[in-house]
């Protein structure tokens, strides 16, 4: 499972990220697949946003490269082919459902998406509502749903399931399944660990470092233990990958 | 262009949405003017200083606005979503000059037609010069924010960057003393800020036959100080950070 794909979607070679004194990201390499949901789980501070900063060409780097489907991240041709979602829910508050959608796409010029995204993200009866007036789950839809307009090829979500409820959870993990199938690259960050059975390979990021990559059923049989929390535990304290 | 547009409808709906905002925006100034004008009925001072009022009520509020705005956007993760997104850092930032530069115009038309129409104050000849002027004015106000508000890193931080950046061109600018009756050293500084010529632009647009041409070249320096701060504003837009 660690063979190389003949063309990966994300590629990182031997990445450095520091800040101040401390190494946030330590000489990581990894690639992830086209076409698939690599999940990205690690502990709160274990540099998974780092990591997707780097990825998007929002992150100062200190030494290595990041390549995104073909180009150096951050690259121009990327910004139509690459949508990110931060953790908060980087959106107007002040602005309605609709509003916020029309500007996105204005500037990603896929106006004809907006009524795809909001039937996509089951924000459809919202439209017309100011997002400051939302609850927090509903907010974080807006955000996945500005980052689904135009389609792109590449998708950075940081946490995007956060305070939803498991109705909507399992939504959107099926919404991320239609769209891998469709040949998008999805990487997904979560500190929960049941979320991870969902992924077709899971990266697990510790202080800065990969502790492992595989299919979670690879790393839980690789590790003898019998689910993703105690493979990680194991990979933590051993060292085994 | 279209993305400079979708910045400025999109800037201007949500100030729409904020009516209390709106509204402070387009009275208050207003009605700071009358209060002056009456503060001064008795005395013949109102008509010397309206014009200097008028110029600076744009400048502090579109400075406070932008400012805000603009670090908010920075801290709400707006701003780094759109940079890895196909708008280009000119698109920003002239999307957020004519949003402000618009409301600006609305503003300055409000103050001119009080104190002309309630105020009876007489802005002599060259009106639509007098307005556009304080419309350059807001414009500044607008770069002059853009610029601070990359130095600032929280809410508290971007208001007090009032008192340091504005208050002492307002000072310096002629509003108490004018500025060639100031002490050599502050004169030459008074002459290195954009406010002086902005005041000095609307007080002599306002006297009977002015000169045309020194208003011109006031404007024209103001523009200039426009240009270099939404210039530097840009540079602080970065699409890698730390």
């Amino acid at each position: 499972m660690n063979t190389e794909p003949s063309s990966p979607a994300i590629r990182i070679d031997d990445l450095v990220v520091e800040r101040g004194h401390t190494t946030v990201l330590d000489h990581l390499s990894l690639s992830v697949e086209a076409g698939s949901i690599t999940g990205l789980l690690g502990p709160s501070g274990s540099g998974k946003t780092t990591l997707m900063r780097a990825i998007v060409g929002t992150q100062k780097l200190t030494s290595g490269s990041v390549t995104v489907l073909g180009h150096a991240a951050g690259d121009k041709r990327l910004r139509t082919r690459l949508a990110y979602v931060t953790q908060s829910a980087s959106v107007y508050d002040d602005l309605s459902v609709w509003d916020n959608l029309r500007y996105f796409a204005a500037i990603l010029g896929a106006e004809d998406d907006i009524d795809g995204v909001l039937a996509a993200t089951d924000l459809a009866d919202l439209a017309r509502r100011r997002v400051g007036a939302l609850s927090g789950g509903q907010r974080s839809r807006v955000s996945l749903a500005a980052a689904l307009l135009g389609g792109p090829d590449v998708l950075v979500l940081d946490e995007p399931t956060v305070g939803l409820d498991p109705i909507l959870r399992a939504s959107l993990w099926d919404l991320f399944h239609r769209l891998a199938d469709g040949g998008a690259t999805l990487l997904v960050s979560s500190h929960v660990m049941d979320e991870a059975t969902r992924c077709d390979d899971l990266l697990l990021l510790s202080s800065g470092r990969l502790l492992a990559q595989g299919t979670p059923a690879g790393l839980i049989e690789r590790t003898g233990t019998d689910s993703i929390e105690a493979a990680f535990i194991s990979c933590a304290r051993g060292g085994q990958s | 262009m279209n993305r400079t547009i979708a910045t400025t409808r999109r800037v201007l709906t949500q100030i729409a949405h904020d009516k209390r905002t709106l509204g402070l925006l387009l009275v208050v100034p207003a009605l700071l003017i009358g209060l002056v004008a009456w503060i001064f009925s008795e005395t013949p001072v109102f008509d010397h200083i309206a014009g200097q009022l008028i110029a600076m009520f744009p400048f502090v509020t579109m400075f406070l606005v932008t400012s805000i705005a603009t670090l908010r956007e920075r801290r709400s993760g707006t701003l780094e979503r759109l940079l890895t997104m196909p708008v280009s850092r000119a698109d920003f930032i002239f999307g957020y000059a004519i949003a402000f530069g618009l409301l600006a115009l609305a503003q300055s038309i409000i103050c001119v037609s009080w104190a002309v129409f309630v105020c009876g104050f007489d802005p002599g000849d060259h009106v639509a010069v007098f307005v556009a002027t304080t419309m350059l004015n807001g414009i500044l106000g607008t770069a002059f924010g853009l610029f601070a508000s990359a130095f600032a890193a929280t809410e508290f931080q971007a208001v007090q960057f009032m008192p340091a950046l504005v208050f002492p061109q307002i000072l310096l600018a002629g509003l108490f003393l004018p500025t060639d009756q100031l002490p050599r050293a502050l004169e030459f500084v008074a002459h290195l800020l954009p406010m002086t010529y902005a005041f000095d632009a609307l007080t002599e647009v306002t006297v009977a036959n002015p000169d045309m041409s020194a208003v011109a070249f006031d404007n024209a320096v103001l523009g200039g100080f426009v240009v270099v701060l939404l210039t530097l504003g840009s540079l602080s837009l970065r699409r890698r950070t730390r």
